[in-house]
């Protein structure tokens, strides 16, 4: 029991009497004794595995001092991961999908690992395995349904996939179940409380990870762009703001994190818009960005082809007297993905940083320094994705609401399920409703 | 048995149980039998008294059995949240309590806004305002959400992190289960009320079957969580209430009430249960296999297909049912409660009456979708709307190529050589 408490502090007096433990904190003790009902939980996640940096890294910055060692490690890495990401963005859809699919796992790892940590649930060894297999369960429900969506044509042709899209719900469902099961015939007599803490925090984790890492593909889906100018966006406000915050900060924004700064936050908001801006109109000129990822079933492959859509096509503004008089030019060309763009990067910058917060104050609370240690100098991938995630629901809404409207094959698809006289009252409809719009010709006399 | 339990258990402050919340009367009345008559004489009138009034819901009609759902759903969720109060004594952070029920809201808000906008479509797009609500729906919700998580973190205390950040995960969690699964079970409603009512009384079924096997019949334990549930009970259960739901299903199956689904006349502003009953509800003759046919001396018997459905509903309530209850089981243990709270006198909350149904209701949904209906056509309609032209043009001659194709449809030459 001593080695709970070997943080240095005086043990808490009444820690042999389980009755008299409440959340408050003792006087005297540090806050580590703050916790929830469980005192064993407190202790704080022993610090993770020695740094990461590579060798070579090391060996090259020898010799500055280690706080500049630390800018330039991290400059390093920064640079190191915004070429990946022009890599894999070249390499096309499906590298980027199974690029998703790796950092979900990881950062799903990492936490459910943290987790671990916090509550010494090592011993549970079924427990991991359910982890797993819920991963699974949760990722198999997903794809399965943005396969069938989108790869309707494909999973038609071939006899079992037509099975498997068919009941695709019935059998994620019954995977999830036998899962559920099995974690009810593995509660064990002593530690009921922490498999349950366990299965929570699995669950909670699979709502926040999965299911937006699957919003994110959804978006790619939709058009690169609305997958690249998101990520960027945030990026970029994440550079901004630390170096606005390092050149002019002075006001602290935020207790949870000393370091943001009001100057920052502001500094990011505004350079962050101009870059999203910028960004947009070279973005939106290339076909490879803008068109939705189709894929072609004769050629077993995906194309990005297509006439753009109307946001992607320049169209004439009329500025306003105010920017008429500065400028001198009346009507301006630009994208309407552009006006769009400005409400993604004023999200990302004003909303986008709570994620990070919410992650902050996650890491103090289970007193943590980084999600893990695998990026040297940044952390682990949740620390890099902390706030991408809230961007890409952001995003997925924004689409949902305001741009697409619902996918044509799915429709149709619905349609052919129907019953035939539904089907024959819609055909009815929707005849009458294109001959109003004159886009069949009337009826012959 | 709290000093014997490894580490992580110990320290866990009892949750304080509510009084007995036995009316008086009941008690005046009973005041003669032994406590554990008079126990059994409470439960079983209060479990009458129950079934009583889920009868009379019935009969009230759709409208009354959605309230009746908000109304378990609220009481559910704030059982589930009062018990992480007590564990975490966290009752001296104001703003986490306003936080929960304000979570409450935006899911229900979220979730009955589709459904609105789904089995009302035509009175939503009557009404500007609630026009634009629905077509800026899942947007509205979205941003409610994120004022509550961006309160939540705003209201992050120094010392109280870990605190907060558990009840944060609590609730969600809660929500998860609580809210969602209420809204499958207004979803089934919809369908036809016999999708509603066949899942409930077969969970109800099994729980009194199970318990009167038991009772009668029982001697080898089932499973360590639960230690009163024997194998007797859950092989009597299981047989008792396949019968059960298929004689239900039978008697059901004749009413138009229960059996059309949940529609909403524009012209009329009301609720309307009436339709032509699908092929499920219609009797058809299926031929006994050869050992019936020379037991009963029957060659086919006139069934509903329903009723064979509602045996795999009934297995799945009697045989995967009872492990939402064991999950509750062992959710109680593990936070040393003996029951969700005291609501119902002899029995304990509302949520331990309802822990299998919520298992049940996502069954029934899930099952539903696979193999019974397909897409909602008013949706269709819907979706087909909101395309582009160009894109209608394209559906409307896919379809019409398919209905040719199945003689749905005369095509010009058909026309003509009628003439």
């Amino acid at each position: 029991m001593t080695e709970l408490r070997k943080r240095g502090a005086v043990p808490v007096p009444d820690s042999t009497d389980g009755d008299n433990i409440s959340d408050k904190e003792a006087e005297g003790v540090d806050t580590e004794a703050e916790c929830e009902g469980d005192k064993a939980d407190t202790p704080d996640v022993p610090p993770s595995s020695a740094d990461n940096t590579p060798e070579c890294i090391t060996k090259a910055l020898e010799g500055l001092p280690p706080r500049w060692k630390n800018y330039v490690i991290r400059g390093i890495l920064s640079m190191a991961m915004i070429s990946g990401f022009f890599f894999i963005i070249y390499f096309g859809p499906i590298t980027l999908i199974l690029t998703v699919m790796t950092i979900q796992i990881k950062c799903f790892h990492e936490i459910i690992t943290i987790g671990y940590r916090v509550y010494r649930s090592y011993e549970l060894p079924w427990f991991r395995t359910l982890s797993w297999y819920f991963l699974i369960c949760v990722n198999y429900f997903f794809y399965g349904e943005t396969l069938a969506d989108y790869f309707g044509a494909l999973v038609q042709r071939e006899e079992p996939l037509q099975f498997l899209s068919r009941y695709h719900r019935f059998i994620s469902f019954a995977l999830y179940l036998a899962g559920f099961c099995m974690f009810v015939l593995s509660l064990v007599k002593k530690h009921y409380r922490l498999q349950f803490y366990m299965f929570a925090w699995t669950h909670v984790t699979l709502l926040l990870v999965v299911t937006q890492s699957h919003l994110v593909i959804q978006n790619l889906f939709e058009g690169m762009i609305w997958f690249i100018v998101p990520i960027s966006i945030v990026i970029c406000n994440d550079i901004m703001a630390y170096l606005f915050g390092f050149f002019f900060g002075r006001t602290p924004l935020i207790k949870l994190s000393p370091k943001k700064t009001w100057e920052g936050f502001i500094g990011g908001f505004f350079s962050t818009v101009v870059f999203g801006f910028i960004l947009a109109y070279l973005l939106s000129q290339v076909q490879y960005f803008v068109c939705p990822v189709g894929y072609n079933s004769e050629s077993n492959s995906f194309t990005i082809e297509c006439e753009p859509s109307s946001i992607f096509e320049l169209q004439e503004y009329t500025l306003p007297t105010a920017l008429h008089n500065i400028l001198g030019w009346e009507t301006v060309q630009l994208y309407p993905f552009q006006i769009h763009s400005i409400f993604l990067s004023s999200f990302g910058s004003l909303i986008g940083p709570f994620g990070g917060f919410f992650a902050s104050g996650f890491k103090r609370a289970f007193k943590i320094k980084d999600f893990a240690n695998t990026i040297p100098g940044h952390g682990g991938i949740m620390d890099r994705f902390d706030c991408q995630y809230l961007m890409a629901t952001f995003v997925h809404v924004y689409i949902g609401s305001f741009i697409r409207g619902p996918n044509p094959s799915k429709v149709l698809q619905q349609l052919l399920l129907l019953q035939p006289e539904q089907q024959l009252s819609i055909f009815h409809n929707l005849h009458s409703h294109l001959r109003e719009r004159g886009l069949l010709p009337p009826p012959q006399a | 048995m709290s000093d014997t339990e490894s580490k992580p258990d110990t320290g866990v402050p009892e949750v304080p149980v509510p009084a007995d919340d036995t009316p008086e009367v009941l008690n005046k009345a009973l005041s003669g039998l032994s406590s554990r008559w008079k126990n059994w004489w409470v439960r079983g009138i209060l479990t009458l008294a129950m079934i009583s009034f889920f009868f009379l819901i019935i009969y009230l009609g759709p409208i009354v059995l959605m309230m009746i759902v908000l109304i378990v759903q609220i009481k559910c969720f704030q059982e589930i949240i009062t018990i992480g109060y007590s564990v975490y004594h966290s009752y001296h952070l104001p703003w986490f309590r306003t936080l929960s029920w304000y979570f409450l809201l935006c899911v229900n808000y979220f979730f009955y806004g589709e459904t609105v906008t789904d089995y009302f479509f035509t009175l939503v797009q009557r009404e500007e305002p609630l026009r634009i609500l629905s077509k800026y729906h899942r947007f509205i919700s979205f941003a409610l959400y994120l004022t509550g998580f961006c309160m939540f973190v705003l209201s992050l205390v120094k010392k109280h992190y870990r605190l907060q950040f558990y009840m944060f995960g609590w609730t969600h969690v809660t929500l998860l289960i609580v809210v969602t699964q209420s809204h499958l079970i207004i979803h089934n409603l919809f369908e036809g009320m016999i999708w509603f009512i066949v899942p409930i009384s077969s969970v109800i079924c099994n729980d009194i079957m199970a318990y009167m096997f038991g009772f009668f019949f029982g001697r080898t334990p089932l499973i360590k969580l639960s230690p009163k549930k024997t194998w007797e009970g859950f092989i009597g259960g299981l047989f008792a209430t396949i019968v059960f739901c298929a004689l239900l299903a039978y008697v059901m199956a004749g009413y138009r009430y229960f059996v059309c689904p949940v529609e909403f006349n524009n012209d009329l502003n009301s609720f309307q249960v009436d339709c032509e009953p699908s092929e499920l509800f219609q009797l058809q003759d299926y031929a006994l296999p050869s050992v019936l046919q020379s037991l009963t001396g029957w060659s086919t018997v006139k069934l509903y297909p329903f009723q064979i459905h509602s045996i795999a509903l009934s297995s799945f309530a009697s045989i995967v049912g009872p492990f939402g209850g064991f999950f509750a089981s062992g959710f109680k243990r593990a936070f040393k409660i003996k029951d969700f709270a005291n609501t119902i006198p002899g029995h304990g909350g509302i949520m331990d009456r309802f822990d299998c149904q919520y298992l049940m209701a996502t069954f029934v949904n899930v099952y539903i979708a696979s193999f019974i209906r397909g897409p909602n056509p008013t949706k269709v309609i819907q979706q087909l709307m909101a395309l582009r032209t160009d894109q209608q043009l394209h559906i409307f001659n896919a379809l019409k190529v398919h209905l040719i194709e199945k003689g749905l449809l005369m095509t010009q030459y058909d026309k003509l050589r009628c003439l």
